[in-house]
C-alpha cells in the first residue's frame, strides 16, 4: 500500500545541511499497525510528514496505493490527503473558535460533502467517541483526552485508509493516553493502517511492527 | 467546498474576533459614509443652484409677451407701449419649428375653488395635455388634461395634492365635480407632490384646459408659452425659430421675450459637478486607508492563525480554498462596512438635511454605487497579499511549535 524508496529529506540551516532522513526505504501493507520510535531529533516526525504527504522528500520515490505521488502538485497532494490520510497530532490542533462538532466536520466541509451526509457521519462519530454531550463545546472547554478524541474523530471523518499519529499521547496523562491508544487500535482492528510515532516504549511495543530510527535512518524493523 | 460553508467559516472567524471585526467595519463604514455625505453635500449644492436659477428645465424655453433686453435672467419690463398678446394660434404656430418638440400654452389666474361647502382660493393654470410632459409633472391618480384642440374645452381639471387634501380630506376626489368661478369641472387627475415649478407650488394649483381658463379669466392672451426643444443643443435653434415665427405673425415686430436656461447655468452645473466628484474622490481616499487597514489586520490574522491554516491544509484544503477563505472574510467585512457606511451616510445626510431644509441633499447615484463597490474592491485587492501568504504556508512549519 505504501512504498518508500531511498527517501532523503534535508534541511538547510544557515550554512549547514541537516539530514533528517537518509535513504529511508519502507513498505507498509494495508491494515498494518506500525510504531516508529527513536531518540529526539532522529527524524520520526519528518518521516511521518513525508508519509502523510505534508512534506516532500528531496529525493526518493513514494508510491501510495500503487500510484507514484512524488511528483504530484500541491493541490493534488491536498486531495490525496483529504481522501486517504488521517492525521492525529500531539498538540491536537483543533481550531479554537469552532465547536467539537465543527472541528470534526472540517475535512468533510473542505471536501464539499453534502450537509445531510455530514450530519449523519457526525452523529455516528460523536457517539463512537463518546462526545455527544460535548458536541457544542469549544476546545478550551474540553479535557486533553476529549480534545484528542475530537481530533481522532476528525481524522476518521473522511474514512481514510491510513491513520498517522505523531506522539498522540505526548500531551496526555498515562491513563488518558492508554484510552486514546485503545481508540486508535480499534481503528486498526477495523481494518485501517495505523502508524504511530511515540517516545513511550511501552506504547510502541503494542504495535505488531516496530521501526526504530536513529539519525534519519531506519536501524531496526521488528515484527511479531 | 460549498459557498454556504465558506460563508459560515468566514463568519465564525469574524465572530471569533469581534473587536477586530468591529474595527474594520468602522473604518470601512467611515470611508463609505464620508463619500456618501460629502457627495450629498456637493450634489445638494449643485441641485440647489440649478433649482434656484433654472426651475425651467434644461430643454425648456419660455415665451412671454413683451420685449426685454435682458436675456437669461428675470424678464425686464417693457418700456413704452403695451405688447401685443400671444394667442393660442401663435402658440400652435411654434410647433412648425423643427427644433421644437412640444409646446404648452399657459394662462395663470386665481380662482375660488368650491366643493360642497368648502372654498379655497388657489392659482388656476390653463394649459393643454402637453404641459404634463413639458413640465415633467407626475400624476398620483387619474389622468391629465385630455389631448385635443386647445380652442375647445372640456369641463375637466387636475388638482394638486394639497388642494385635494384640503377640499376632499379622506374622500375620493376623482370623478367629483367642483366649481371654479361660475363653471363646473370634473376632477380627472391628481398631481403627485413635486414642490416648486415655474414659481408655483404644484401641490396648490388647479389645472384646467386653456380655453376654459380663457373663459374664466375673460382673456385671449396667454401668460406664457412653454416650448420644449428637441434637445439641449437645439435650444438656441428653437429660440431663433420662435422669435422668427412670432415676428412674422406679429407684423414684423419683435415683441416677445424668450427665456432659456443660459450658458451660465450650464457652467455652474459643470463646476459643481466637478467639485462634487473631487470631494467625493478625496473622501474615497479614506476607503483606500480602510483597505490598507484590512490588509494589515489580515496579515496579522494569518500569522496568528498559522496553526489553523496548517491544519486546514493537513486535512485536505487546497491553496485555492485557503485563499477563498480569506477573500470571503474580506468581502464580508467590506460588504458589512459598505452597508454600515451607507446607513451612517444616509443618516448624516438626513441630519444635515434637517439643518438646511431648503437644500436638497441627497447623494448622487454614482456615489451610492461607487462607495461600497470601492470598499469591496479595495478590500478584496488588499486581501490578495494576506491570502497568498496564507496559501503559501508550509503546513509542516505551520503545525510545528518551533
Ligand atoms: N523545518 C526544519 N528546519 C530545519 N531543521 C529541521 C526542520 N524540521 C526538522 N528539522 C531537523 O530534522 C531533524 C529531525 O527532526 P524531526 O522533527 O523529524 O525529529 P523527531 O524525531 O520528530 O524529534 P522529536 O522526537 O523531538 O519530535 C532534527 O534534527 C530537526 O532539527
Ligand atoms: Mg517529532
Amino acid at each position: 500500500m505504501i512504498r518508500l524508496t531511498d527517501i532523503e529529506r534535508k534541511f538547510r540551516v544557515g550554512d549547514e545541511t541537516v539530514h533528517a532522513l537518509r535513504g529511508v526505504s519502507l513498505d507498509i501493507a494495508a491494515g498494518e499497525y506500525l510504531s516508529i520510535m527513536g531518540p529526539s531529533g532522529s527524524g520520526k516526525s519528518s518521516l511521518l510528514n513525508v508519509l502523510g504527504l505534508l512534506d516532500r522528500p528531496n529525493a526518493g520515490r513514494y508510491e501510495l496505493d500503487g500510484r507514484d505521488v512524488t511528483g504530484l502538485t500541491d493541490d493534488e497532494l491536498a486531495q490525496v490527503r483529504r481522501e486517504k490520510i488521517g492525521f492525529v497530532f500531539q498538540f491536537f490542533h483543533l481550531v479554537p473558535r469552532l465547536t467539537a462538532e465543527q472541528n470534526i466536520e472540517l475535512p468533510m466541509m473542505l471536501a464539499g460533502i453534502d450537509p445531510l451526509e455530514r450530519r449523519r457521519r457526525l452523529d455516528r462519530l460523536l457517539t463512537e467517541y463518546g462526545l455527544e454531550s460535548r458536541a457544542r463545546h469549544r476546545p478550551d472547554q474540553l479535557s486533553g483526552g476529549q480534545c484528542q478524541r475530537v481530533a481522532i474523530a476528525r481524522a476518521m471523518s473522511m474514512e481514510p485508509g491510513v491513520i498517522l499519529a505523531d506522539e498522540p499521547t505526548g500531551n496526555l496523562d498515562r491513563h488518558t493516553g492508554q484510552e486514546v491508544m485503545a481508540l486508535l487500535e480499534a481503528l486498526h482492528a477495523g481494518g485501517g493502517t495505523l502508524v504511530v510515532v511515540t517516545h513511550d516504549a511501552e506504547l510502541g511495543n503494542r504495535a505488531r511492527r516496530r521501526i526504530r530510527i536513529v539519525d534519519g535512518a531506519i536501524v531496526a524493523d521488528a515484527r511479531d | 467546498m460549498r459557498y454556504t460553508d465558506l460563508l459560515d467559516f468566514a463568519w465564525s472567524v469574524l465572530r471569533g474576533s469581534r473587536s477586530r471585526t468591529a474595527l474594520i467595519l468602522l473604518a470601512m463604514g467611515i470611508g463609505v459614509a464620508a463619500v456618501v455625505i460629502v457627495s450629498s453635500l456637493g450634489e445638494g449644492a449643485r441641485r440647489y443652484v440649478l433649482d434656484q436659477f433654472g426651475s425651467l428645465g434644461t430643454n425648456l424655453l419660455i415665451v412671454l409677451p413683451g420685449r426685454s433686453e435682458t436675456s437669461g435672467g428675470a424678464p425686464g419690463f417693457i418700456v413704452g407701449k403695451t405688447p401685443r398678446a400671444i394667442t393660442i394660434d401663435d402658440a400652435l404656430a411654434l410647433g412648425r419649428s423643427r427644433a421644437v418638440r412640444k409646446i404648452a400654452p399657459l394662462i395663470v389666474g386665481t380662482g375660488d375653488v368650491r366643493w360642497n361647502a368648502k372654498i379655497r382660493e388657489v392659482p388656476v393654470l390653463g394649459s393643454t395635455a402637453e404641459m404634463l410632459e413639458v413640465r415633467h409633472m407626475e400624476l398620483s391618480q387619474g389622468i391629465f388634461l385630455p389631448p385635443g384642440d386647445p380652442h375647445h374645452s372640456q369641463p375637466v381639471c387636475v388638482i394638486g395634492a394639497k388642494v385635494r387634501r384640503e377640499l376632499f380630506g379622506a374622500q375620493a376626489a376623482l370623478g367629483e365635480w367642483l366649481r371654479i368661478g361660475d363653471r363646473r369641472f370634473r376632477v380627472v387627475g391628481i398631481l403627485a407632490s413635486q414642490g416648486q415649478s415655474l414659481g408655483f407650488d404644484t401641490d396648490e394649483v388647479v389645472i384646467v384646459p386653456v380655453a376654459s381658463a380663457q373663459a374664466l379669466f375673460n382673456t385671449e392672451a396667454l401668460f406664457r408659452v412653454l416650448v420644449e426643444a428637441k434637445s439641449r443643443e437645439q435650444v438656441q435653434h428653437a429660440k431663433d425659430d420662435v422669435l422668427e415665427i412670432l415676428k412674422a405673425r406679429h407684423e414684423g415686430e419683435r415683441d416677445v421675450t424668450v427665456i432659456t436656461q443660459d450658458a451660465v447655468l450650464a457652467t455652474f452645473d459643470r463646476i459643481l459637478r466637478a467639485l462634487t466628484l473631487a470631494v467625493g474622490g478625496i473622501a474615497a481616499i479614506s476607503l483606500g486607508v480602510a483597505g490598507i487597514l484590512i490588509m494589515n489586520v489580515m496579515l496579522i490574522s494569518v500569522t496568528q492563525r498559522r496553526a489553523e491554516i496548517g491544519l486546514l491544509k493537513a486535512v485536505g484544503a487546497t491553496s485555492a480554498q485557503v485563499k477563498a477563505i480569506f477573500f470571503t472574510e474580506a468581502a464580508i467585512l467590506a460588504l458589512g462596512g459598505g452597508a454600515v457606511g451607507l446607513a451612517v451616510g444616509k443618516a448624516g445626510q438626513l441630519f444635515i438635511g434637517q439643518l438646511y431644509p431648503t437644500i436638497p441633499f441627497s447623494p448622487p447615484w454614482w456615489a451610492v454605487v461607487a462607495a461600497p463597490l470601492t470598499a469591496v474592491v479595495t478590500a478584496v485587492l488588499f486581501s490578495v497579499a494576506p491570502a497568498r501568504r496564507a496559501a503559501a504556508l508550509d503546513p509542516v512549519m505551520a503545525l510545528s511549535r518551533r
